[in-house]
């Protein structure tokens, strides 16, 4: 059982097990699944400067949302402490670890790669490029979008949602611009 | 119909007699969904970098199974909570706000574009930086921090974009 629980887990198991999120939450307290909102909430709590972006009661509206996230955080730790073998590397296809040697990076080990997410990595121009702008446009994006993955590509599409297609349109677009378009000549 | 609703009258709902009690579980309810969303996050390896190049570079199905599969299991329980009338934990209808469409929807495709490069540099949204924080990669809060300041510059200068 454990064996099986130290595999990495299938689109089959994955899938409909983050697919349960939506009744899951709709059921606890009508809550629709999104977690980027977090980062308003964290901005209300922090900094709300008088911006009516974040002029609110960020505990009433937001406490929930806070609360399910600080359990992905645990979730996260859990899982990598107690489910995940030492020296863990994910199984990435050769035609993805070709590309990804093409653009200069040499260990492919980990969850996510060293030279791009260590700590060191921000005494890179590629370091920052991923934690900062990587970071800034994700948080940008998500509020301007009203929505991130969860939102928009899980709940928003899941109800049968038009601005959520179109946000996902969006999501797909500046991905794959990114990845092959961009990350050559910024890496 | 009205004879259900008053079946359901609230007072024979705990967190009615109770809502201390009923607040209290809703809250240990979200952190125990987090956390199992947070595993599922590691263990299929959603929230790893490599598993978003992959993607997309078009290599590897998983990623759109991943996604495909939770539309499906996501679309047909709201399907089935909706037909069956079914009332949350504390006897509430369950409402779901639809988005606000906007004229051209610029603000799904502009912001949703912004949000897709930052997704293709970054390598994660926002679910898998809680997780990947807890799973020890603790550079993820730069990642953080910059995904804040992004939020908030978007809220000064939400009133001058178009939307």
């Amino acid at each position: 059982m454990m064996d099986l629980l130290k595999e990495p887990w299938p689109w089959y198991i994955a899938g409909p097990l983050i697919g349960l999120m939506v009744p899951l939450l709709l059921l606890i307290g009508g809550k629709p699944f999104g977690i980027s909102a977090n980062l308003r909430h964290l901005c209300a709590a922090a900094v709300p400067s008088g911006i009516p972006l974040f002029t609110y009661d960020w505990r009433r509206e937001g406490g929930w949302n806070l609360l399910f996230a600080l359990g992905i955080l645990i979730g996260g730790l859990l899982a990598a402490a107690v489910l995940l073998p030492s020296g863990y590397a994910v199984a990435i296809s050769d035609a993805t670890q070709r590309d990804l040697r093409a653009l200069g990076l040499h260990d492919l080990s980990g969850l996510i790669p060293r030279e791009l997410f260590g700590w060191e990595s921000l005494a890179s121009r590629r370091g920052w490029l991923t934690l900062g702008l990587g970071g800034f446009l994700v948080g940008f994006g998500a509020r301007w979008a009203g929505g991130c993955t969860s939102g928009h590509a899980i709940f928003g599409l899941s109800t049968l949602q038009v601005p959520s297609a179109i946000a996902v349109l969006g999501f797909f677009a500046g991905g794959l611009l990114m990845t092959h378009v961009l990350l050559p000549f910024l890496f | 119909m009205t004879n259900r609703h008053t079946t359901l009258a609230p007072a024979t709902n705990p967190a009615t007699l109770d809502p201390r009690g009923g607040i209290v579980r809703a809250r240990v309810l979200y952190v125990t969904t987090g956390v199992l969303l947070g595993i599922v996050f590691v263990k299929s390896e959603v929230l790893s970098w490599y598993r978003i190049q992959e993607m997309f570079r078009f290599h590897s199905a998983d990623m759109y199974l991943v996604i495909a599969s939770a539309l499906a299991v996501a679309a047909l329980s709201v399907q089935l909570l909706q037909r069956l009338g079914i009332r949350t934990l504390d006897g509430e209808l369950i409402a779901i706000r639809p988005k606000e469409m906007t004229p051209l929807g610029t603000r799904y495709w502009m912001g949703g574009t912004l949000f897709g490069l930052g997704w293709g540099l970054l390598g994660a949204c926002p679910g898998p930086i809680f997780a990947l924080i807890g799973a020890g990669m603790t550079s993820m809060f730069v990642a953080m921090l910059s995904a804040l300041i992004g939020t908030w510059l978007y809220g000064v200068f939400q009133s001058r974009l178009p939307h």
